[in-house]
């Protein structure tokens, strides 16, 4: 197939080179790894650096894609024979089509981004160099992942993110909590890696390969209903699907993902925006023709597909909780969940080209809310990411992070022109012209509710009365004499994130190196702004590569092949054409939310004592179970860890341990205490007479062995050996006797 | 396996018998010279290993299905034993490991004598152990096979009896028997199957005991008879490997072992076991092993998740290693039941991975040991914090045992999770094929256990290196200070920062991973990730001679 595109077409050196994307960094994680301590700046170059390297291969290579989709579709595949067993060969290699460079461009600008963010942001950190070397490692995850021409490789990639998730969520273990966090987030994916493993098992069963493209591919053979039987490829997509799900936090295992707030937040940035959760969006979308005819489901004549309805229920789900956090950075992991339900929903619904989109220009805004969220905690809020107690009031202090935050906002909620409209919108116009009306709704409420949050968090965070940390910053440059409040910061300024603990970490030592205090009056310095402005302009215009109301869709002209569908009939629908009357509900709704919920967040926060809002869950009882409902998190918490694994986890290893000691291990004992009751007996009775000879004999030789060590029972063990090698000899005859 | 390699035939006898040569000598050197009985054995461990390496560059990959080194010799004439041995590509690498892990474990020895002391009497043990694995890896004869089988067991049996913990003579004792029990069994079931292939024989004479004779004559032992033989084979491995509800020994024996017992225990005893299924069992009777292969399956399923909930229920660190074996070989198991190529080479692929994984483990429950006194995990925590980089290697070792790509752990796995979800089935296979509906739930359960994996590992990280130091042991630290410093998590740089700590501070400070325990670990620990990497460089030696083996099932 490639020789074929070769002998027409020259291909790229970046096209055939994409492998070293992934590879620069994996190599750098074990420079930063055995030399990073002994750089001047900690190994954070050598991250920086490989990120950058891997972002200029990117780069070149969505060039030379966008050049190459000119006269071809193929996709550009290099491999090695990674592993081999019989007939089977697995490869390890590149599949570069549309989707992955998509990807790889991505995945590799953000992680720059965030690295030199992080230079600032984790300054003086203790474990500074493991903390690039676990972020270089997990942008070689996500990147060998997504250029993975077989779902072995794909496998590989998917488990280093989540090892390196552990490991950055777990940064700062000394609290138990981070370290709860982690294990909870790596216990959680594992779970649904399960159907990972099992769902890979079983595509070898049903297609008799593991490579992902090519004509006799995954995806080729689907498409094509090349395979037994339907209801084995469901059960196949089913199992991916838990993984996916678990991954990208979908309910009911989204409940890993706000916990992994415990991270540093460059961490939370990158894990949110373009790697690690957008893994099980990619999953889907990388194998689309395995869950689009896997997960058909035909009910009562009318097809629907599964995937929109774990879709569907995660936008809502997520969005409601959203709502009754006080952490920011909580707020943005709701969010995400959110969001990765719009691209599942409209997975589900057909719109693949939408919901890859979405990937795209959500990495970019989310990446950026994140970025912004740590700025304000790094420079205004006193480490603290408490949106009632810490903040408000900081538009002024922080001009360019308010500004790139509103922005990036604009773009999450959809309003019309910034790029999530783009996606969003596509999404849910999809939905209605495909005939799946009630996840066109649950997208116009979604959209409601996303503006209705966000607007909320924003309120709360740089309008208002400064307080707490922020009210601190706010005052701090107009009289400078806050030396308590700047003692108390100048101890905490190890880059630790603490999440609205009452008690601040006094135990951590302080660091001198000699940087100022962090109440300048201005913003937060340009290793943070710089990203944020980047991200933002992003967020503003990224939305244009496929712009249905203008007509302009390159991005769907060079991601096209990569679906592994046709549009039209037999495969996908085709997007619909855009009209703005269809588009006008979610911009009605996106304002409504906005109106609303500012109308709220005024009458309920602060400004007014008297008014009838404030307090409302403690006066009405209704109200006040919702709110309780949605701030234990629908009680999913409490069912997986209290019930399931404490209440039925640990009593059964409890149980199975005592069955072992006493049940098994207590038949091991009896048939000692009675074999050697018995071999008294034999011994008096039988053995000094019948077998005296063998037993003198061997028994003499161990004696021997085991009395130039130590008397150590040695007798009492050739005895039985003696025995039972007698016993042997009768059990071989009569077993020969029996039998012939 | 057909047409054998009789290149260099003295070659595979040297490196069995070459540590006897240096027991000889230590019998001859004062028990009271330590470091010259300690030398002269790691150096014919030396010796051993560069024959094993000179084996290796000698070993023609392009037959690695075939035999070579092959010789054969009359041995005990009466009853038709003869002197066989050769080496293919299933045999290499554990043969190889063999003498990798005896080395390494005397390295470790050499600052490490545990308690009673006698290092004399402790290394000549090690030496005879090796002889003993080396020669059960490239015996060609049931006979011999069954002779080097035992041999490992009475070194082993006076390392956990001497040296051993507290209840050690109960444990000795228990690994004694039960394997005897075993092994009494095994001995029945060749002894039969020799008699019975023999009365079958168009010409009776030319029966004897080396493995060719029974490959070509264990097909026509009729299916009642060959299930019977077959049963003896499995008690006897199963014990050995061990397979649930065989495995009470093992977390004893384990428990009670010293460090270098546990390890080699772990790293290559267990796997004489299953050797014996894929080198023995399975291709001598395949008729019968078509009717075992469900059961094994069964049990093997079982032993996975059994084993995963022994370990979450443990307090003590080891011995949540002894049952994560258990849990582990579960998985080598269910590969050997597929009985398809796929199954077969992850299972040996298995086998070596938590050889160098569990090896590393124990060796790591054993520092831990020597530096705080206890393995009760409620003691230990804060680990990264006071030794931090002998918390990172358990981090690491952890993390490959819970089956993470790009670790040799996960090669083991998760081809045995593919390989069962499509066994050996099909139309006209001359043995039958298996059911596919079982094996299918087995896998599913089996996934589970890499879940429940990740959990008792994870837990068992979590509470010992996570956190900061109990009371008992705060201020211990290796770097005198409660590791807060900046520079006090380096787990890389092999300068041996602990031993000034330990200089400094006198001896109540807890040293960090000391020379010794560099020399000894960092090899295993760069082949984890060496093999986890390149996958092929194992299966490429496995797989012509895999193939070969399952070729009489007729599967693909």
């Amino acid at each position: 197939m490639f020789a074929e595109a070769e002998a027409t077409h020259a291909v790229g050196w970046f096209l055939e080179h994409a492998w070293l994307i992934p590879v620069i960094p994996a190599v750098a994680f074990f420079l930063i790894i055995f030399f990073g301590k002994k750089m001047p700046r900690g190994g954070s170059e050598i991250g920086i650096a490989a990120m950058f390297a891997s972002f200029v291969i990117a780069a070149g290579t969505t060039y030379q894609w966008t050049q190459w989709t000119h006269h071809s579709e193929e996709a550009i595949d290099k491999t090695l024979t990674w592993w081999s067993s019989g007939p089977l060969k697995f490869a390890i290699g590149q599949h570069i089509d549309g989707l992955a460079v998509m990807a790889l461009v991505l995945v590799a600008f953000i992680s720059t981004l965030v690295q030199i963010y992080s230079t600032e942001y984790v300054r003086g950190d203790r474990r500074y160099t493991h903390f690039f070397a676990s972020l270089t490692l997990f942008s070689a995850g996500m990147l060998t992942m997504v250029l993975a021409p077989n779902m072995v490789q794909f496998v590989l990639g998917w488990e280093i993110m989540g090892l390196c998730s552990f490991m950055l969520i777990g940064h700062w273990w000394e609290e138990e909590a981070n370290a709860r966090a982690a294990l909870k987030a790596f216990f959680t994916v594992r779970t649904g890696d399960m159907g990972l493993l099992v769902g890979t098992a079983m595509l070898l069963a049903v297609f008799g390969t593991l490579d992902i493209g090519g004509e006799h591919g995954i995806n080729a053979m689907a498409a094509a209903g090349e395979f037994d039987s339907k209801s084995m490829l469901m059960w196949t997509a089913i199992a991916l699907f838990i993984a996916a799900i678990g991954k990208s936090g979908q309910f009911p295992l989204h409940t890993w993902l706000p916990d992994a707030m415990a991270g540093p937040t460059p961490v939370s940035s990158l894990l949110h925006s373009s790697t690690m959760v957008v893994a099980g969006v990619f999953l889907v979308a990388r194998i689309y023709p395995v869950f689009h005819i896997g997960l058909d489901i035909n009910v009562a004549g009318h097809h629907f597909n599964f995937i929109a309805v774990i879709g569907g229920i995660t936008i809502l789900i997520a969005a409601g909780l959203a709502f009754v956090q006080n952490d920011i950075k909580k707020v943005l992991a709701y969010s995400t969940v959110s969001q990765l339900g719009y691209m599942m929903m409209g997975l589900g619904v057909g719109a693949w080209m939408p919901a890859v989109f979405h990937i795209f220009t959500h990495a970019f805004f989310k990446c950026c809310l994140f970025l912004c969220a740590g700025s304000i905690a790094h420079t205004g809020s006193h480490h603290s990411f408490d949106m009632k107690t810490d903040m408000g009031g900081l538009r002024k202090k922080m001009p360019v992070t308010f500004v790139t935050w509103v922005i990036s906002t604009a773009a999450l909620c959809g309003v019309p022109f910034f790029s999530g409209f783009f996606s969003k919108d596509e999404i849910i116009d999809s939905a209605h012209a495909n005939d799946y009306t009630v996840f066109w709704i649950v997208g116009l409420i979604g959209a409601f509710m996303t503006t209705a949050y966000m607007t909320r968090a924003t309120y709360l965070t740089f309008f208002g009365k400064a307080r707490g940390g922020a009210a601190h910053f706010v005052d701090g440059h107009e009289d400078h004499s806050h030396d308590e409040a700047a003692d108390e910061v100048h101890h905490d300024i190890d880059g630790h994130d603490t999440h609205a603990h009452p008690a601040h970490d006094d135990h951590h030592a302080p660091l001198n190196h000699g940087k100022p205090l962090p109440f300048a009056p201005d913003d937060s310095p340009w290793q943070i702004t710089a990203p944020l402005i980047l991200l933002s302009f992003l967020a503003l215009v990224s939305g244009y590569l496929n712009a249905a109301p203008f007509h302009w869709h390159s991005f769907e002209h060079w991601l096209e092949s990569s679906i592994g569908l046709p549009l039209g009939e037999g495969g996908i629908p085709e997007p619909p054409t855009f009209e703005w009357v269809n588009a006008l509900p979610s911009v009605v709704l996106v304002l409504a939310g906005f109106a609303v919920s500012l109308f709220l967040s005024k009458k309920v926060f602060f400004n007014d004592e008297k008014s009838p809002f404030k307090g409302l869950t403690e006066r009405n009882a209704l109200l006040g179970a919702g709110h309780k409902f949605l701030v234990n998190k629908y009680y999913l918490d409490a069912l997986y860890e209290g019930v399931i694994v404490k209440a039925i986890a640990h009593p059964i290893a409890k149980a199975a341990y005592w069955v072992n000691q006493n049940v098994l291990d207590g038949v091991v004992n009896g048939v000692g205490i009675t074999g050697r009751r018995t071999g008294e007996w034999m011994y008096r009775n039988v053995d000094q007479r019948v077998v005296d000879g063998v037993v003198n004999g061997s028994g003499a030789t161990a004696r021997g062995a085991g009395g130039a060590l130590q008397p150590v029972q040695s007798g009492k063990v050739s005895m039985y050996g003696a025995l039972l090698f007698g016993a042997a000899a009768v059990g071989a005859l009569v077993l020969v006797l029996v039998n012939s | 396996m057909h047409d054998v390699l009789q290149n260099q035939q003295w070659l595979l006898s040297l490196g069995v018998f070459l540590p006897l040569a240096g027991v000889l000598v230590m019998l001859f050197i004062p028990k009271s010279d330590e470091s010259t009985v300690k030398g002269v054995a790691i150096l014919t461990a030396a010796a051993t290993l560069l024959v094993g390496i000179y084996t290796m560059t000698q070993f023609d990959y392009g037959k690695a299905g075939s035999l070579q080194f092959f010789t054969t010799n009359n041995w005990i004439t009466p009853i038709k034993a003869t002197y066989t041995i050769g080496l293919d590509g299933i045999s290499l690498p554990l043969y190889v490991l063999s003498m990798i892990i005896t080395l390494l474990v005397m390295i470790y020895s050499w600052d490490h004598v545990p308690s009673p002391g006698n290092p004399k009497a402790f290394f000549i043990l090690m030496l005879v152990l090796q002889t003993g694995m080396a020669g059960t890896f490239v015996a060609q004869d049931l006979i011999l096979f069954f002779v080097f089988f035992e041999v490992v067991l009475l070194p082993m049996y006076f390392m956990i009896g001497v040296w051993g913990g507290e209840n050690r003579q109960y444990a000795s004792l228990k690994f004694f028997l039960y394997t005897m029990f075993g092994s009494a069994l095994m001995l029945v079931s060749f002894i039969a199957l020799f008699v019975v292939t023999r009365s079958h024989a168009a010409d009776p004479e030319a029966a004897n005991f080396s493995f060719k004779w029974f490959l070509e004559n264990g097909a026509d032992v009729s299916k009642n008879t060959a299930i019977w033989i077959f049963a003896g084979m499995f008690i006897g491995f199963a014990v050995k490997v061990p397979m649930f509800p065989f495995h009470t020994w093992l977390p004893d024996a384990h428990t009670q072992a010293p460090t270098q017992g546990s390890v080699i225990l772990a790293a290559i005893l267990l796997k004489l076991g299953t050797y014996g299924f894929v080198r023995i069992a399975i291709p001598f009777l395949p008729q019968a092993a078509t009717k075992w292969a469900p059961v094994i399956g069964i049990l093997a399923v079982i032993g996975i998740i059994y084993g995963a909930l022994g370990c979450l229920a443990q307090t003590d660190m080891k011995r949540l290693i002894a049952f994560s074996s258990v849990a582990h070989m579960g998985f080598v198991m269910l590969g050997i039941a597929t009985l398809t190529p796929l199954g077969i080479n992850a299972a040996l692929f298995g086998m070596v991975a938590h050889g160098l994984i569990t090896g590393m483990l124990f060796f790591i429950a054993g520092s831990v040991k020597e530096r705080y006194h206890t393995l009760e995990i409620k003691r230990l925590s804060g680990l990264l914090q006071q030794v931090p980089k002998l918390g990172w290697i358990l981090g690491m070792c952890a993390m490959a045992s819970l089956g993470l790509p790009g670790l040799a752990g996960f090669w083991g796995e998760f081809p045995a999770i593919l390989s069962s979800w499509n066994p050996l089935h099909g139309e006209g296979l001359p043995y039958g094929g298996l059911s596919l509906s079982l094996f299918r739930w087995l896998t599913v359960i089996a996934a589970l256990g890499t879940v429940l994996a990740a959990g008792y590992l994870l837990w068992l990280y979590q509470r010992t290196a996570f956190g900061n130091p109990t009371a008992e042991f705060a201020g211990l630290g290796a770097d005198g200070d409660h590791g807060h410093d900046a520079h006090g998590h380096d787990a890389h740089g092999a300068d041996a920062h602990g031993d000034d700590a330990h200089g400094e501070g006198g001896h109540e400070l807890l040293h960090d991973v000391n020379k010794f325990e560099w020399i000894a670990w960092t090899p295993l620990l760069i082949a984890i990730v060496v093999f986890g990497v390149l996958p092929q460089l194992m299966f490429k030696l496995f797989d012509p001679g895999v193939v070969e083996l399952v070729k009489v099932f007729g599967g693909k």
